[in-house]
């Protein structure tokens, strides 16, 4: 099999690691060192000024207060990372995973910089279960990078298979493939083999399959900060499932496909044009409006 | 386009938020405004169509516009300050949030008019289009298809026989890639108007040259 052709299918990436005795991660970086023409280090290397902006992302996020320009929102994960100190019913890991994941929403709704995983609005998750993860089992950054790659392969299946957009197929398609790749990249890095990475990914998106994009006056704020934070726990409890040994029934690959038909058949009112769900509750309603009309200000 | 997505277009960008199309796009758009004025604006007035200008103000729109035109990247950590910064440099800004329908007939359009220190106008329209890609569909009244994704010119010539093949004979000969390039004029007998897209950038030392060896060229815009 090419290295074309293990990108086309979960199955497909499977079945090449498996021949070639590599991980995902591994995979991933000889794709990318082939269709870039750029040396190993040099994708590494940019790699890793991804994992940096994100670290700095969930930093700026959890201890200083952020001030979205809409002044809706900013704050929640900083009050979530205190009260997860003193034993959190999600767990302490969980609970500190979810408030980084909306640090780093908050982060981008303040204007902040962040690293799109895959989209901007659901930038939140890999960062949060990846960092506050690592915190606990001192993951180097060299491993880190590696989890990074075996994220980036499973959201590249999800590009090209089905969406990575709100617009395109909702929700599921960013918080839930963010969500998936999140759980892949630690069940691989926990020493999970390929099947279980797809599995723990098949998992996720089952969990949330179908949720809609609906976000209040059309901003990156309300529902999706939180909707980062339940994208983590979902990651970790879906990685925790594949390392425990169960496996999901319905394979990666039919999945992503029902992700996409379902996205596909979600009424354009609920994929991020702000005309239904959340956003067209009074509440929503009243709230768009204010937003509306601060805009002549400066 | 899926069969070469990078593992970058899935990690990645690093950008400020909070979405690519209102940030990056805007930025993006107004560094062109600021190209166009020669890096020298005194003065500049937004007006905001349609999406732009329904939920722009929110997304930080306006800031990233002012920030664009003052030169900053759209990964700038800067940007969030825009308004204090152009007040520090000196720099006027006007935001106009408008009802009327989209001059680009697209959402996320919004037409930048600058003043340069000698007085000097110059006018664009541009549309954020998604994920941070631009398109600039007027340059000082005239239609074009910029995407600012390679260095650009645009070029005004002569309406007569052959004077494209001139364009492109002294580009060679200057070892100019061409990497895409397309005529267009209004009416019969008027200007023709070219935009070239090069590989590499056309510092003000080859515009010269160019201009000086292409003699059907009238006027020059490089973004």
């Amino acid at each position: 099999m090419t290295l074309k052709e293990a990108f086309e299918s979960g199955e497909a990436l499977r079945a090449y690691c498996q021949e070639n005795h590599v991980s995902i991660a591994e995979a991933m970086q000889r794709r990318e060192v082939q269709t870039s023409e750029r040396g190993r280090a040099e994708i590494r290397e940019e790699m890793y000024k991804n994992l940096v902006v994100m670290r700095e992302s969930v930093y700026e996020g959890l201890t200083r207060k952020q001030q979205p320009v809409s002044g809706l929102t900013g704050g929640d994960a900083h009050l979530l990372f205190k009260y997860g100190k003193y034993n959190p019913y999600s767990g302490s890991n969980a609970c500190r995973a979810a408030a980084a994941a909306m640090a780093v929403v908050e982060v981008n709704a303040s204007m902040g910089k962040i690293c799109a995983a895959p989209t901007a609005g659901a930038s939140g998750v890999l960062p949060g279960v990846l960092i506050e993860s690592a915190r606990e089992r001192d993951w180097t950054d060299e491993q880190l990078v590696d989890a990074l790659f075996t994220a980036g392969a499973i959201g590249l299946i999800f590009a090209r298979n089905a969406t990575i957009s709100g617009a395109g197929g909702g929700c599921q398609a960013e918080t839930g493939v963010a969500s998936a790749m999140a759980a892949a990249a630690i069940v691989e890095l926990s020493g999970g083999a390929p099947i279980q990475a797809l599995d723990a990914a098949a998992m996720t998106i089952k969990n949330i399959l179908g949720l809609i994009c609906d976000p209040v006056a059309g901003l990156v704020e309300c529902p999706c900060i939180k909707r980062n934070a339940l994208g983590a726990v979902n990651a970790l409890i879906c990685a925790d499932m594949a390392l425990a040994g169960i496996t999901s029934l319905i394979p990666f690959d039919e999945v992503v496909a029902t992700m996409l038909t379902v996205g596909k058949d979600i009424r354009s009112e609920y994929r991020e044009t702000a005309k239904g769900g959340l956003a067209t509750t009074p509440t929503g309603k009243l709230v768009a409006e204010r937003v509306r009309r601060v805009r002549g200000d400066k | 386009m899926k069969e070469t997505y990078s593992v970058f277009d899935i990690i990645g960008p690093r950008m400020i938020g909070p979405s690519s199309s209102h940030t990056a796009g805007a930025v993006r758009i107004a560094k062109v405004a600021r190209h166009v004025a020669h890096y020298d604006v005194a003065e500049a007035t937004f007006t905001l169509y349609e999406s732009f200008a329904e939920t722009g103000k929110g997304h930080g729109t306006d800031k990233a516009l002012v920030a664009g035109i003052l030169g900053m990247e759209p990964d700038d950590g800067r940007i969030r300050d825009a308004y204090e910064i152009a007040a520090e440099h000196g720099v006027l800004v006007d935001m106009i949030y408008t009802d009327e329908p989209s001059p680009s007939e697209q959402p996320n359009t919004v037409r930048i008019q600058t003043v340069s220190s000698d007085g000097t106008k110059n006018e664009l329209i541009g549309v954020s289009v998604g994920g941070g890609k631009i398109l600039i569909t007027e340059i000082n009244g005239l239609d074009v298809e910029v995407t600012g994704e390679y260095p650009t010119m645009v070029i005004r010539l002569q309406d007569k026989p052959g004077v494209i093949a001139e364009l492109s004979t002294v580009l060679a000969e200057m070892d100019i890639n061409i990497a895409y390039m397309k005529v267009f004029r209004h009416e019969k007998g008027e200007d023709d108007f070219v935009t070239v897209e090069t590989d590499l950038k056309i510092s003000d030392d080859l515009l010269k040259v160019i201009r000086e060896r292409c003699a059907s060229i009238l006027n020059v815009i490089t973004v």
